[in-house]
């Protein structure tokens, strides 16, 4: 191809279109068939979600608990401010404003960087508790046997466990963020303390059994782990599309105003954003 | 518009064309494995998927054999449950799915809209790169100890099985995205490569029809695709979705897979209807009848595909609306499927139709897809449904839709495209002995199987009571004659590689652009800018005796449109 296209004046158009603007619109429409397909590729686990959520409410409200809607919400607004970045990179492609462009995609991976390193910390703390997939969830706090409260840490978690402290039930939830953001390094507690806590509240309203660990419990972590691993391969996906961006940009592939790799690159991260927005509302902010 | 060739054939000339074809444009292995030309990719396309045709087949051939007697024949029970698993599977994702598309679509549809190539020819390439890694691995789970779940992979079994179900599914998964790529590249090339003066009612039908199976492709495939990850992640992690033990639901994987293999009907049928359009007006050698009725219904067959779904499970304990509801879906897509039936009748009604091979294959494609598709009708009929579910009246039913119509639509069209494609003819009288095998092999194998399967023969079973044993003899031995037929096809087209006549550019008269070109094509497709007209202008040509090939009766005629600035 490289050898067709040397016949051009133009070395970006390929030598089987008439004019870039019939190329650009091209790969613009080709990555938004592509977007399509992507979003039924989610769609398919969304179905599952919300198929086993209306079956089995109670593994949701039990299993969000244990997420950390602090780091949820940091998240997001790492993954829209890197939305924001890489649209800016987008603009300065098209106005051939080199050194801004490096800068704009280089924030766009620290963004994406830290937003992996927030995942990181999220799923090691869970992996330390055991709250992992299906077969592989073991839980090493137990919830709701009332017999544990010898650290100062499960007292957190235990005591409205326990179903005996209406008190600290109702306290718990006023302020879950930052009791969990604040303690990033007991993973296995921290989390614990504001889930069984929001049962608790619903209990005092409605019954007194609802503390208790659901059956099934894990199916929720299978499906967290599911959707987020899901959605972190495709952050790792746009993190090398980004880099091979940069070294686009170093080539010099962007001085003569040719923006549609820059282009189809953001429209696949705003996806990618699109997508955890979702993620973060379905996973972590139930009731 | 400046006339661009590429490579070093600079300004070709229609009479320097037969030096410079798209075959002989670069030699060795590499230079076909990692070339863009979409003439290529569908020549390699379509070798790897005869290849996996043949080795569908070599299963098909093996379970009918074993099923000459009741009882142990050839194989075991656990044997005989492998074999037809792997027939399908190897069929429906490895055969049937890219078939058509995949090979004369690649190849054909940038040369219908006059263009250089497909818009992505990158992504062409990546996409057969994906189908034949999809196909080791797939093809791979037979060395791993094979599959016996049936192709539909249903869950609980197939999460319990101990057989290699985790390589066959993840060998469809890729396969999935082979064929998602395929129908983005052909969306895209249709609404950005057309020549001007081509609106979107002056393409050609075969475009409407590869342009319909690209929605499907695209919509349906993502599903299947999470769908077979859920299966594998259930399998390896024990994820719980499908289990009920777990809080899950079987049925609900059944949901998921048939939102995509129903649509995925349609990625088999709509190519072959294409096919069909174009055939029936050609060896008519009449104007199609109907045109806009015909793109219409591949619009219309594409939308309702995603809407009956639910008819694979009206005895899967769905609820008595959803199957009403579904039931009445599906007898809606008889509607634009007869709409295209009977203009193609229309279009034969006082043409002058030539027998050759291509068009033997249309009449047994009209002839067969009619009683596969009306036979649809009793299956979506809740209740027949509820008698004849499972039996071989079904696995007779989608043999009549998916052999009897897209196979013998897929060979009419590889021999309508033959002397394009290889720039040589093949003997017209084996071609109709061909044609004649394969359809009587065929309505013996499978006709017998609608008897059967209405006395309750029930399907995927390897024993059977002695009054089913007529049948199964007439079938088995119907599937050799069918078999014969294939080995003669193939006998003949490959003679014809090396000692066919020399085709002329228009062999058949047909008045779509392909025709235009020299055959073989050169790799630049054209070597001028293409004219886009009435592509079934059919009457404004005429046989000329010398090349033994159709020409246009007036060269510079005014139906032309010159195309380019």
């Amino acid at each position: 191809m490289t050898s067709h296209s040397e016949s051009h004046h133009d070395p970006h158009l390929a030598h089987h279109f008439e004019s870039p603007a019939q190329q650009y619109q091209s790969a613009r429409l080709g990555m938004w068939v592509f977007l399509v397909t992507e979003i039924l590729f989610f769609g398919g686990l969304f179905c599952a979600y919300a198929v086993y959520r209306a079956n089995h409410p109670e593994i949701f409200i039990f299993g969000h608990h244990f997420l950390d809607k602090g780091l949820g919400a940091f998240n997001t607004v790492v993954l829209i401010c890197s939305s924001l970045t890489i649209a800016w990179a987008v603009r300065a492609a098209q106005l051939k404003q080199i050194r801004i462009l490096k800068l704009m995609i280089s924030l766009t991976l620290v963004c994406a960087f830290t937003f992996l390193g927030v995942k990181y910390v999220e799923y090691s703390h869970k992996w330390h508790a055991g709250l992992l997939w299906a077969r592989s969830y073991a839980p090493q706090v137990d919830h709701g046997d009332g017999d544990h409260g010898a650290t100062p840490e499960s007292v957190q978690m235990a005591a409205p466990a326990g179903g005996e402290s209406a008190a600290g039930a109702t306290a718990a939830p006023a302020q879950p963020a930052p009791a969990t953001a604040a303690t990033p390094d007991h993973s296995n507690i921290a989390p614990a303390a504001t889930g069984p806590a929001g049962l608790a509240v619903e209990a005092a309203g409605g019954g007194d059994e609802v503390v208790a660990e659901p059956k099934n419990a894990q199916t929720f972590f299978s499906i967290y782990f599911l959707m987020t691993g899901l959605h972190g391969i495709h952050v790792l996906g746009g993190i090398g599309a980004m880099f091979w961006l940069l070294f686009c940009a170093r080539r010099g592939d962007f001085d003569t105003g040719h923006f549609t790799k820059v282009d189809m690159v953001a429209l696949y991260w705003h996806l990618v954003d699109l997508i955890w927005i979702y993620l973060f509302l379905l996973l972590y902010l139930i009731h | 518009m400046t006339v661009d060739t590429p490579g070093a054939a600079a300004a070709a000339s229609p009479a320097t064309h037969a030096h410079d074809n798209y075959l002989t444009a670069g030699r060795g292995l590499l230079s076909w494995l990692f070339t863009l030309d979409h003439k290529r990719i569908g020549v390699m396309y379509l070798v790897g998927i005869l290849s996996s045709f043949f080795l569908g087949g070599v299963f098909a051939l093996l379970v009918r054999t074993e099923l000459l007697t009741p009882g142990p024949t050839i194989m075991t029970a656990d044997t005989y449950n492998k074999m037809f698993t792997l027939h399908g599977a190897v069929m429906i994702f490895l055969f049937i799915i890219p078939g058509i598309p995949a090979t004369l679509g690649n190849f054909v549809l940038p040369l219908m809209l006059g263009a250089k190539d497909v818009a992505l020819p990158r992504l062409n390439l990546a996409s057969f790169w994906l189908w034949m890694i999809g196909a080791v691995v797939a093809v791979a789970s037979i060395i791993m100890g094979a599959v016996d779940t049936g192709w539909t992979f249903y869950t609980p079994y197939s999460t319990t099985t101990g057989t290699a179900v985790i390589s066959m599914t993840l060998g469809a998964f890729i396969l999935g995205f082979s064929s998602i790529f395929t129908g983005l590249n052909f969306i895209v090339t249709v609404h950005k490569l057309r020549p001007e003066g081509m609106t979107w009612f002056k393409m050609p039908l075969f475009v409407w029809g590869i342009y319909s199976t690209a929605i499907i492709q695209v919509l349906a495939t993502p599903v299947l695709g999470i769908t077979l990850l859920l299966l594998i992640a259930e399998r390896t992690l024990g994820v719980g979705i499908f289990d009920p033990a777990l809080g899950g639901d079987p049925v609900l994987y059944q949901h998921f897979f048939w939102f995509y293999s129903h649509p995925a009907v349609y990625i088999m049928i709509l190519p072959a209807m294409a096919i069909m359009s174009e055939l029936m007006s050609v060896f008519s050698h009449k104007h199609i009848f109907g045109y806009r009725f015909i793109a219409w219904s591949s619009i219309a067959i594409a939308v309702l595909s995603f809407l009956v779904w639910g008819h694979h499970m009206f005895t899967s304990g769905q609820s008595g609306l959803a199957n009403m509801v579904f039931s009445a879906l599906t007898f809606s897509v008889a509607i634009p499927s007869a709409v295209k039936v009977f203009n193609w009748l229309a279009t034969m009604y006082k043409g002058s139709i030539s027998l050759d091979t291509p068009m033997l294959y249309a009449l047994s494609f009209l002839f067969l897809f009619s009683i596969g598709g009306l036979t649809g009708l009793f299956l979506g009929a809740l209740a027949t449904d509820i008698h004849l579910h499972d039996t071989y009246f079904v696995v007779a039913h989608f043999h009549y839709v998916m052999f009897g119509g897209t196979v013998i639509a897929f060979l009419g069209g590889l021999h309508y495209w033959w002397p394009k494609l290889f720039g040589r003819m093949y003997s017209e009288r084996w071609g109709r002995i061909g044609a004649l095998l394969i359809f009587v092999g065929f309505n013996v194998t499978f006709f017998t199987q609608f008897v059967m399967g209405s006395h309750g023969m029930p399907r995927r079973y390897y024993n059977y009571l002695e009054q089913f044993k007529p049948y199964h003899q007439a079938s088995t031995y119907g599937s050799y004659l069918l078999s014969l037929g294939f080995v003669v096809v193939a006998g003949y087209l490959l003679h014809s590689l090396f000692r066919g006549e020399k085709a002329p550019n228009n062999p058949w008269g047909g008045a779509t652009l392909e025709w235009e070109t020299s055959s073989p094509p050169p790799s630049s497709n054209f070597a001028h800018e293409m004219l886009a007209g009435d592509p079934y202008d059919i009457e404004s040509l005429r046989f000329d005796p010398e090349t033994r090939g159709y020409v246009r009766k007036d060269p510079g005629s005014v139906l032309l449109t010159r195309v380019g600035a």
